[in-house]
């Protein structure tokens, strides 16, 4: 995920002082890593003077004055253009689990029993998922459910691999 | 059968219970040269959820029969709370799913001109209760599995995740010691694959029932305390022998 262009997508959404627009950040999307204040304020220094963004105002207060920052209608083409721009989907090829299952078959180990047991592995992950599930606000059930779908991907790889084990074998021979 | 809606503890909850509530014990199982089960093992403790995953002809939809006793295996044992009941003949075994298994099914398999509440009724009324307090009983399940509005609908009148939650409250009124559910999701959506899947958790965790789940569907498995992997008619890989 480009954290730029989400701070500056949380920017579309209203004018926000840096302190707000962290927090805003770490609510929908900090569940794991929650943005550090110095990210924060460095990217939209950057934005700042990339043009996509404008201060406008600053406000007293005990500490440091707090600055306002606004989009700018270059901020809201950038926005737009990272929305509308398809990415290009992982070609994660589990290649680890690759090596290991045509090791296991040059060897004559079992490589069923492998995949069986990263695909236990994978389960586990997703029982922890599942439970998180459990009474969280429907932002966070959302990250769950994205996560859950690409174990689930990875876990049809395995299965597909699994029934293929004997093909496999037949032409590493 | 007129067991009180409370749960027993859990096998982890409860040191000193150590009997598996069901285990299969060096199953084999032939049809015809088909060799379906060829030494299965496998305890299932009272309360757990346990998902029986494995591909297609692994084994695992023989393995569930031969625990539920809707077959007999051709060598081994199943014991139920540490009593053989794969010697048992038919009638006996019969009558052991009436009273203490549980069944759900792919397709709910409700009676069509029967409404939610007859449908989720009527395993009471077979077994003697009267119309009223089975009525009274099974509106209470429906109302758990979050459908008693539905009460008075048939099931083509249902979506197919409130079809399956009545079959699973028909299962429930009967408070089985063991639910089975052979791919109790397979027919459904995602999002009503989840609320059936979150709610028959639910219900069995109240009620202290052992759930057995068929799926191949790892959303739903992951519903599970513990996850068994059927290949070539043996366990593969069970989830709890891993964490241990």
């Amino acid at each position: 995920m480009d954290n730029s262009l989400t701070l500056l997508g949380l920017l579309g959404v209203a004018p926000s002082y840096g302190y707000d627009l962290k927090h805003s950040y770490d609510r929908y999307f900090g569940l794991k890593k929650p943005l550090a204040f110095g990210q924060v304020y460095a990217t939209l220094a950057r934005m700042v003077r990339d043009g996509f963004l404008v201060e406008t105002g600053t406000e007293a207060g005990g500490g440091p004055d707090r600055r306002r920052y606004e989009i700018t209608p270059a901020g809201r083409e950038r926005i737009a253009a990272w929305m509308f721009t398809p990415d290009v989907p992982s070609e994660s090829l589990q290649s680890n689990l690759f090596a290991k299952t045509v090791v296991a078959l040059l060897t004559d180990e079992d490589a069923g029993h492998l995949l069986d047991l990263q695909r236990a592995q994978h389960m586990q992950h997703m029982r922890a998922l599942t439970r998180a599930k459990d009474g969280a606000d429907i932002m966070h059930v959302l990250l769950y459910d994205h996560a859950l779908f690409h174990i689930e991907a990875d876990l049809r790889w395995i299965d597909l691999t699994s029934a293929r084990l004997e093909a496999m074998k037949a032409q590493l021979k | 059968m007129d067991r009180p809606h409370q749960r027993p503890p859990r096998s982890h909850e409860s040191p000193t219970q150590v009997i598996p509530v069901l285990s299969a014990r060096t199953l084999h199982k032939r049809f015809g040269l088909t060799h379906a089960l060829r030494g299965a093992e496998l305890d299932i403790m009272a309360g757990e959820i346990v998902a029986i995953m494995g591909p297609s002809g692994s084994g695992k939809s023989t393995l569930l029969h031969c625990l539920a006793g809707v077959i007999a295996p051709d060598e081994g044992r199943i014991l139920l709370s540490g009593s053989d009941i794969g010697t048992l003949g038919e009638a006996a075994r019969s009558r052991l799913r009436l009273t203490r298994f549980g069944f759900v099914f792919q397709f709910g398999q409700l009676l069509p001109e029967l409404t939610a509440l007859d449908n989720a009724s009527l395993p009471l009324l077979l077994a003697g209760k009267g119309r009223r307090e089975a009525r009274r009983e099974a509106a209470a399940w429906l109302d758990r599995l979050g459908i008693g509005e539905q009460a008075g609908k048939r099931p083509a009148q249902l979506s197919g995740g409130q079809a399956q939650r009545v079959a699973i409250a028909r299962a429930l009124a009967m408070h089985p010691e063991v639910l089975f559910a052979d791919e109790p999701t397979g027919a459904l959506d995602s999002l009503s694959a989840e609320t059936t899947m979150t709610l028959m958790r639910d219900q069995v965790r109240a009620a202290g029932t052992t759930l057995v789940l068929i799926t191949h569907d790892p959303r739903t498995a992951a519903y599970a305390d513990r996850e068994v992997i059927i290949r070539d008619g043996r366990v593969s890989v069970d989830t709890r022998a891993v964490a241990a």
